[in-house]
């Protein structure tokens, strides 16, 4: 009986992960097809041809090479910002009694759950006025901006569990505020700053929307929307088409692999909080 | 001793802590990072109030029109189709997620052979990005693309149809990817929630004799009410905001069959040029995410009390 039972789990859950799987691996499959083997047998069936030219097509013709360092220059500098903002507020709000402390890390937590699109036209408008329209600038002073109170909001319930002995002994020992914050309260929200990292990059790097809405010129924009591009330029290139998604989604799959822990810890951080 | 040590270490820590207040590097770590925050968050958020009581072509000066967007909205067809739409992404693509997620955490929660793979499986497509998902799900959707094939091999020919250019299945065609990337989120709330439950309580239920089913239904989920609001709102904010996936199979056509009150905001914004007009849709997304939210919470405090 327990047996059977055993072997209907494993049945069904291999099942289910094929389900999920599947799509991914169709794709990565159809990647490596030639177009007159998708144009002679269709995107359904199993592959009768083995080609890497596509992934060529995408890199250079597709602009995805372009694209992948546009993405790098607005992910890493606005994971960094937000991160050290983010610890800055989170360190000040809840190991020092400051004023209204409460009502400053709600209200910054509320801002990131305002539904963007109330701010699409504002923030548009804004970054024409400043000048900043079609930068990268633009786009990741977007992300920080918007990103900031999630980050804090969970970073501040860390650091306010952390024991108080410690900022004491510090502080006995001569440290002054700057210290504590970079020699004992960040090496200690290590785990915390890499499940935000891990998350942030992925969030950033996937993003769609903030991207068409500051930025206008093609051979600005990241991966995302110009994966989108992709779509328009290569029509029925079904293959090229694969290749460009597959590496839309090397980087993210990459970070994931490597902090996969931190990851996952990463977005049950603010449930069980 | 004790007593003494504790009242002699407690003493300087306030003193400290009061005079740290005045400290203008603590000052800079809240002022800095919430200015930046009010710069590209609050302070457009009041204007996207404003925009919305004008009319605005992004060109010359927005003229003060008072409610005229609202009354217009009323009237909208579009706009209503879109309205219900989003009534249903939220009911079938935050109801099925939720159900999804938490029957997957169940049935993945205890530790055994096997496990960690599966969970990786089902959580895989959360590391894609939305328009990734899109593409992926558009091999599937193509005609003669995986969906056909399926169809075609267990003889229910007579189902094929353009599945993304139909307007009476382009919704649903979306709503399975949107569900195919949510269900592993939800599950991995749902398994920290699990994870956090006292096993204890498990074991005293069984102890009086409660079932499988009686302990997941009084000790199990009543133990998950904060997980539970966390995912509430996790899927009430990403259905409400739920725009990429749209975008990128159907721009919420044809005939506005799949658009949702985010897709058809933007292509009012940035393709029509109706600034006022759009920022009015905005304020509607705003209040309906407000509601669901506070209204879940207005419940949870009375359930408390």
């Amino acid at each position: 009986m327990n047996k059977l039972r055993t072997g209907a789990f494993h049945t069904g859950m291999i099942l289910l992960s094929l389900l999920w799987l599947g799509p991914v691996l169709w794709v990565v499959v159809m990647s490596t097809r030639s177009f007159d083997d998708i144009a002679a047998h269709g995107v359904g069936s199993l592959p009768q041809s083995f080609t890497l030219d596509t992934y060529r097509q995408a890199w250079t013709d597709g602009g995805e090479l372009r694209a992948l360092i546009n993405s790098m220059l607005v992910t890493v500098p606005s994971v960094a910002l937000s991160l050290c903002l983010a610890a800055m507020a989170a360190f000040a709000l809840s190991r020092f009694r400051i004023p209204g402390r409460r009502t400053i890390l709600l209200l910054m937590l509320a801002g990131n759950l305002l539904p963007p699109q109330i701010l699409l036209i504002p923030v548009s408008k804004f970054s024409e006025l400043t000048g900043l329209y079609d930068t990268l600038w633009a786009l990741i002073a977007v992300q920080v901006g918007f990103g900031l109170g999630f980050y804090t909001f969970v970073l501040h319930g860390f650091m306010r569990d952390l024991p108080g002995e410690i900022q004491e002994a510090a502080t006995i020992d001569g440290a002054g505020t700057a210290q504590i914050f970079t020699r004992v309260m960040l090496p200690l929200t290590r785990p915390a700053l890499a499940a935000l990292g891990a998350l942030s990059f992925t969030w950033i790097f996937n993003d769609l929307l903030w991207a068409i809405t500051v930025l206008r010129t093609d051979d600005k924009m990241p991966v995302t929307p110009a994966l989108l591009g992709l779509q328009g330029q290569f029509v029925s290139s079904w293959n090229v088409i694969a290749a460009g998604t597959v590496i839309a989604a090397v980087p993210t799959v990459a970070v994931f692999l490597r902090f996969q822990r931190h990851f996952v810890s990463g977005l049950a951080l603010g449930a069980v909080k | 001793m004790t007593a003494t040590v504790s009242t002699t270490s407690v003493t300087p820590t306030r003193r400290r802590r009061r005079s740290a207040r005045l400290s203008p590097l603590l000052v800079a770590f809240v002022l800095v990072p919430f200015a930046v925050e009010s710069i590209w968050v609050f302070w457009p958020a009041l204007q996207g109030f404003w925009f919305s009581l004008t009319r605005w072509d992004g060109m010359s000066p927005p003229t003060f029109v008072g409610t005229d967007n609202y009354v217009e909205l009323t009237g909208d067809a579009t706009f209503r189709g879109a309205l219900l739409n989003t009534v249903i992404w939220l009911v079938l693509f935050g109801g099925l997620s939720v159900l999804g997620g938490f029957g997957m955490a169940l049935v993945l929660q205890k530790e055994r052979r096997g496990v960690g793979f599966y969970r990786a499986a089902l959580f895989t497509p959360v590391v894609f990005s939305l328009v990734v998902t899109a593409l992926v799900w558009r091999v599937f959707y193509q005609p003669d693309g995986i969906a056909d094939t399926l169809l075609r091999a267990v003889g229910l020919e007579h189902l094929i149809r353009p599945w993304l250019a139909d307007p009476q299945t382009a919704l649903y065609a979306v709503i399975l990817p949107a569900l195919w990337r949510q269900i592993g989120y939800v599950m991995v709330l749902f398994l920290a929630g699990l994870k956090a439950i006292d096993p204890a309580l498990h074991e005293a239920a069984r102890m009086d004799g409660a079932n499988s089913w009686q302990r997941l239904r009084h000790v199990t989920i009543p133990q998950l009410k904060g997980v539970n609001a966390v995912v509430l709102s996790v899927i009430v904010i990403d259905s409400l905001r739920s725009f990429d996936i749209v975008w990128s199979l159907t721009k919420g056509g044809p005939y506005h069959s799949s658009e949702l009150l985010s897709t058809y905001m933007y292509s009012t914004a940035f393709q029509s040029l109706r600034l006022g007009y759009a920022s009015a849709i905005a304020v509607v997304i705003f209040v309906l995410a407000l509601a669901v939210i506070l209204g879940y919470l207005v419940r949870a405090f009375r359930e408390e009390a």
